[in-house]
């Protein structure tokens, strides 16, 4: 293939919303290939075409294999939101749209999404922050004891997140003077994520060749200069990762928004979820199915949104 | 440079958090009950576990539309500015029961608070909560509320002796029976067992007649408390004995009446009469009510929330558009006549919250009258807005349940059968040890070994043989 | 998207290392402060993180440990005046036979669901996806995604919809009424569910690994006619060794720790599936036996450190 045609079609791809296919070549075996190309770099035998189309039979059937095992379980969750009595087994619904309105109609449920909004786009941003720095100076510099501390604080992460030290935090935050405020639970939540956040980042960031850096300083450029504009850009795709990974964890949790926020005009989705039982614990199904519907869209459209923009499949170098 | 503002910043944050650390698992201390009592201007929060839209919505509603007004005009007219705010919380009650912890440990919390009945031993062990004649003084013991509100009903806000609380209504277990499934069974519409035997007999015909799980009594640990309050309880104080015996402060331990309780459990399991596999399910009792309304189950022991929440034909979890017709209930029976506790023929179990006032508060005095406020005739009545409820009060439930014949039994003839569980700290590890030991006699134990197993367990949690009963 | 001090183009820098081997042994034996960052500009990077984790992670998280050597409860007379126990706490945990048994069926939990399970199902999906077409891309994507973000407390009843006795979806398209999957096969049904629920992070994380590897190493691997798996072997995994450890070590760490199949099987059939973290809840936290429960988790961690050298073992070994 010509250069104008190659990087014609990795224009074309980007476009598309799909990463550049890599040069020279159709992909794997599984991925589905463009049949002439194929044919030409293979001389075009009979038993490579089979094998390829094989290939491609397989390809399909194991997405569909993998996309009914994920979706078959969700099939209550779009039967039950329209269900005017839902049960605990999927069926027919009874058709009604009534559980959104009874949904909209709740003075917590739509606050409780921009709560949630912001409790979670407050970690990320901070966990990213103070992530990216700390993940690229302990990658650069050789600070003694850094992967022992390193896996040290994982595993004390494993204790926060957990029941048992819900007592402790409530206290320290209640002397921090901070209970009932969001900026806590942003800040005990950052916390609690940092430690796997340095520990992903410092991956990505090790195993970014050191040319570009170098290069960089020759030119004269800072520390922070060589971070903003070399670093960030490579390690994009692990920066999405982790800001992908905080925002679903912070979606999710309720004990630690719970037990800090007096308020229920500040609590998050996930803690106004759990509302939805009766008195005598019983779960109303309606509301809930309908919630999760709703509670789950922000969520992949912010994922779709930092795929299609920043893209978690980035080629080496930096490309213009 | 950096690095000295750097170590000076955190150890300024460490010694932040080392003040954090002293002194911070302890409690406070109570003060005077007339404190704030001449202020003109006064706040107050009251806090329940209820919130518009979710959990208890009636109960949020009533008190941002009417106790909070209403209240802020008697006060009013009194010459006292009062504001009232309402603090709704509507989780799952564990987890209320942990954040109520937490908040009344640091001194903090709404002045009025609701509360568990259950919990009421623990927070006051913990000295969370005080006595409420501590709290606010004679004011309490002058209160006229307390003649409408039966003995019995007042133990739920009952320890040690002492009140501190006010009961905010009660219920009662009966067993509930499916009408139409009895009548192909050839069993009468109107049925009240008087023994365990004819449970059994009735469950054998609804058997024969092709019921799928003629008998659902809760067993097992995956439905955790209700377990023990719709199955080991009810059945325990049948045999004539409760899970703790106030006067000689012993627990049930491997005694003939816990090997009895069992031994109805050995029955209807082992014989085919009830459902093994949904007891072991984790939505097994969500799962136990949607298959009564879809009639699978023959009888159910529930309490009246079951009627009311879960079966109601407009607004029910697991609706049942003919309950009125097609659902019967009777009262629990004893072994036999005379058999159970207090030498009765029937008996029930009953629970019920209440509420207190926060022994934190700026303003005990005030706080105790909204407390009596919410608990006025007036009061209690508004909050039903017109459904039946059992409530605390005498006099509304004379009213109220006129209309609804079915709360009208359990007021008449359950409520005064009743027992209530003791509000000890310790009781959750009991009942959990109770429901381990019906578990295991489902799963094929034999009574008395399952019971050797539970006492072992209770000796265990209550630290020691002298306080657990082997007869 | 282009940088503001763009590097120089590829054919200025010094030539690119022959093997992937020997750029990873590169990497790790220069640990090169290519950005002349210097110790104290590192300590400074570092410190907003250090000082985020120090307050609301490791303070909290000591308290939580020292809690483990007291009886304190949240109620009750231990909450008010707590007593120091010392190790009893640790000798009724270690003799309790339940304990053994929470951790035997917990290493299998990991095991089955986090090491085979998602590590699996999330490379291969990341390897097959990275060069599928667009749509096909975001609809599977999406669906492990939206497995991973629905609160826990949806994702149990869709599974016990799922696996119903009497109208399970599952048992409804296999033909097999009546069988309760998880009272008949407890383990298997979290497993699954575990695998399900959590694939979405492997994905996540991979595909951003694999897209770091070099496109140019495996058209040259492809057009030498290799193979499939050795392509794999030999270009992918060498670039993508440390995700792999990385990934494998958290997903485990945080499998290890998760509590939701509490709400799917409460603890199973007689404690058919009574993982640590139910175990945990069962014996300690539901009573608010906060001690005890402390204690608990102090074993769960030490346990993951051994877990966790045992990664950092195969890790050493493979980079030298």
């Amino acid at each position: 293939m010509s250069e104008r045609e190659r990087s014609q079609r990795e224009r074309g791809a980007r476009r598309a919303g799909r990463p550049a296919a890599p040069r020279g070549g159709a992909g794997t075996g599984r991925a589905p290939a463009a049949p002439s190309e194929e044919r030409a770099l293979t001389g075009g035998s009979a038993g490579t075409t089979v094998r390829h189309a094989l290939g491609r039979i397989g390809f399909y059937t194991f997405v569909a294999v993998v996309t009914a095992f994920f979706a078959l379980p969700m099939l209550w969750l779009v039967a039950a939101p329209f269900d005017a009595t839902p049960g605990l087994t999927p069926s027919i619904p009874d058709f009604t749209m009534r559980n959104f309105r009874t949904l909209r109609d709740n003075p917590y449920a739509l606050a409780s999404l921009r709560n949630s909004i912001l409790l979670a786009l407050g970690t990320a941003a901070l966990a990213l922050l103070c992530g990216a720095l700390a993940a690229y100076s302990l990658s650069r510099v050789r600070i003694p004891g850094r992967d022992v501390l390193l896996y040290l604080l994982l595993l004390l992460s494993s204790i926060v997140t957990g029941t048992a030290a819900m007592v402790p935090i409530f206290l320290l935050m209640f002397q921090l003077d901070l209970i009932d405020s969001r900026a806590g639970v942003v800040l005990v939540l950052t916390g609690g994520l940092l430690p796997a956040a340095i520990f992903i980042l410092k991956d990505f960031m090790d195993s970014m060749p050191r040319s570009y850096e170098e290069s960089a300083r020759v030119f004269g450029a800072s520390p922070l200069q060589i971070l903003r504009d070399v670093v960030v850009p490579v390690t994009r795709p692990g920066l999405a990762t982790i800001a992908v990974w905080a925002v679903v964890n912070v979606w999710g949790n309720f004990l630690i928004p719970f037990i800090l926020l007096l308020n229920p005009d500040k609590q998050p989705a996930a803690v106004v979820m759990r509302t939805f039982y009766t008195e005598g614990g019983q779960p109303n199904l309606a509301l809930i199915s309908t919630f999760s519907l709703v509670f789950s869209i922000p969520v992949v459209a912010m994922y779709l949104f930092v795929n299609r923009r920043y893209g978690f499949r980035f080629h080496g170098g930096i490309k213009a | 440079m950096q690095r000295c503002t750097l170590t000076r910043s955190l150890a300024a944050a460490l010694a932040v958090v080392t003040l954090a650390a002293t002194g911070c698992l302890g409690s406070k201390d109570a003060t005077d009950p007339n404190r704030g009592s001449e202020a003109k201007d006064v706040t107050l929060t009251i806090g329940l576990n209820a919130i518009a839209g979710g959990k208890n919505a009636a109960e949020a509603e009533w008190v941002t539309k009417y106790l909070i007004p209403m209240f802020t005009d008697h006060m009013k007219q009194q010459g006292i500015n009062a504001t009232v705010r309402f603090q709704p919380s509507g989780v799952d009650d564990e987890q209320y029961k942990t954040k109520l912890a937490l908040d009344l440990k640091t001194g903090g919390g709404p002045d009025v608070v609701s509360l568990d009945g259950i919990w009421v031993g623990e927070f006051a062990e913990a000295g969370y909560i005080r006595p409420l004649e501590e709290i606010a003084g004679d004011a309490v013991e002058q209160w006229d509320g307390w003649a409408q509100i039966p003995e019995t009903v007042q133990q739920i806000t009952t320890f040690d002796g002492k009140r501190y609380g006010v009961p905010a209504g009660t219920d009662g277990r009966v067993l509930f029976y499916n009408k139409t499934l009895f009548a192909r069974a050839g069993l009468p519409a109107s049925w009240q067992p008087t023994s365990w035997d004819e449970i059994v007999a009735a469950g054998q015909k609804l058997k024969a007649a092709g019921v799928p799980a003629p008998i659902q009594i809760n067993a097992g640990t995956a439905m955790g408390e209700a377990t023990s309050m719709q199955g080991a309880l009810p059945l325990l104080v049948g045999t004539g004995a409760q899970i703790y015996d106030q006067d000689a402060e012993k627990w049930q331990g491997a005694t003939g009446n816990v090997e009895q309780m069992l031994g109805l459990y050995q029955r209807i399991y082992g014989g085919g009469l009830g459902d093994r596999t949904l007891q072991l399910q984790a939505k097994g009792r969500d799962k136990s009510f949607a298959d009564f309304a879809a009639g699978k189950i023959g009888i159910l022991l529930e309490s009246d929330y079951f009627w009311r929440s879960v079966i109601e034909p407009k607004a029910g979890i697991a609706p049942m558009k003919n309950r009125d017709q097609a659902v019967g209930y009777a009262k629990i029976p004893a072994v036999r006549a005379g058999s159970g506790l207090r030498g009765q023929d029937f008996v029930s179990m009953s629970g019920g919250g209440g509420r207190t006032v926060n022994p934190n508060t700026k303003f005990p005095q005030q706080a105790w009258e909204l407390l009596a406020f919410l608990n006025s005739a007036e009061a209690t009545k508004a909050l039903l807005q017109g459904n039946a409820r059992i409530t605390q009060r005498k006099d509304v439930n004379t009213e109220v349940l006129r209309a609804d014949p079915m709360l009208k039994f359990i007021a008449d003839e359950v409520l005064p059968l009743t027992a209530y569980r003791p509000g000890l700290a310790v009781y959750p590890q009991v009942s959990v040890a109770l429901q381990q030991a019906t578990a295991d006699v489902i799963a094929g134990k034999q009574p008395d070994q399952a019971a050797v197993t539970y006492q072992a367990t209770v000796e265990k949690a209550v630290g020691g043989s002298e306080h657990v009963a082997t007869s | 998207m282009a940088a503001s001090t763009s590097p120089p183009p590829e054919s200025a820098l010094p030539a690119p290392p022959e093997s992937p081997a020997a750029l990873v042994s590169q990497s790790a034996a220069t640990v090169v402060d290519v950005a002349g960052l210097g110790r104290s500009r590192a300590t400074a990077f570092v410190a907003p993180a250090l000082a985020l984790i120090a307050v609301f992670l490791v303070f909290p998280a000591i308290w939580t440990l020292y809690l483990g050597i007291t009886d304190y409860r949240l109620t009750g007379r231990s909450a008010r005046a707590p007593e120091i126990v010392g190790l009893d706490n640790y000798t009724s945990a270690l003799s309790d036979p339940r304990f053994g048994n929470a951790l035997w069926l917990t290493l299998l939990f990991v095991f089955g669901s986090a090491i085979v399970g998602q590590t699996v199902l999330g490379f291969t999906l990341a390897w097959t996806l990275r060069t599928a077409g667009g749509w096909v891309r975001g609809l599977v994507e999406t669906l492990v995604l939206l497995a991973w973000i629905l609160p826990s407390s949806v994702v149990a009843f869709l599974w016990i919809a799922l696996l119903d006795r009497d109208d399970g979806t599952l048992n409804t398209l296999l033909g097999t009424g009546g069988t309760a999957w998880l009272v008949e096969h407890p383990m298997a049904s979290i497993i699954v569910f575990n695998t399900w629920r959590g694939t979405a992070f492997s994905l996540l994380l991979f595909g951003a690994a694999l897209g770091t590897v070099p496109p140019s190493q495996l058209e040259t691997a492809r057009m030498a006619g290799a193979s499939v798996l050795a392509q794999l072997r030999d270009v992918v995994f060498p670039h993508i060794r440390g995700h792999v450890l990385t990934n494998t070590l958290l997903i485990s760490l945080w499998t290890f720790n998760d509590f939701t199949p509490y709400l799917i099987t409460a603890g199973g059939p007689n404690r058919g599936s009574e993982i640590l973290p139910v175990y945990v809840y069962n014996v300690a936290i539901f009573d608010g036996q906060l001690g005890y429960g402390s204690a608990i988790s102090l074993l769960m961690l030490l346990v993951n450190l051994v877990i966790a050298l045992f990664y950092l073992r195969l890790l050493r070994e493979r980079r030298s």
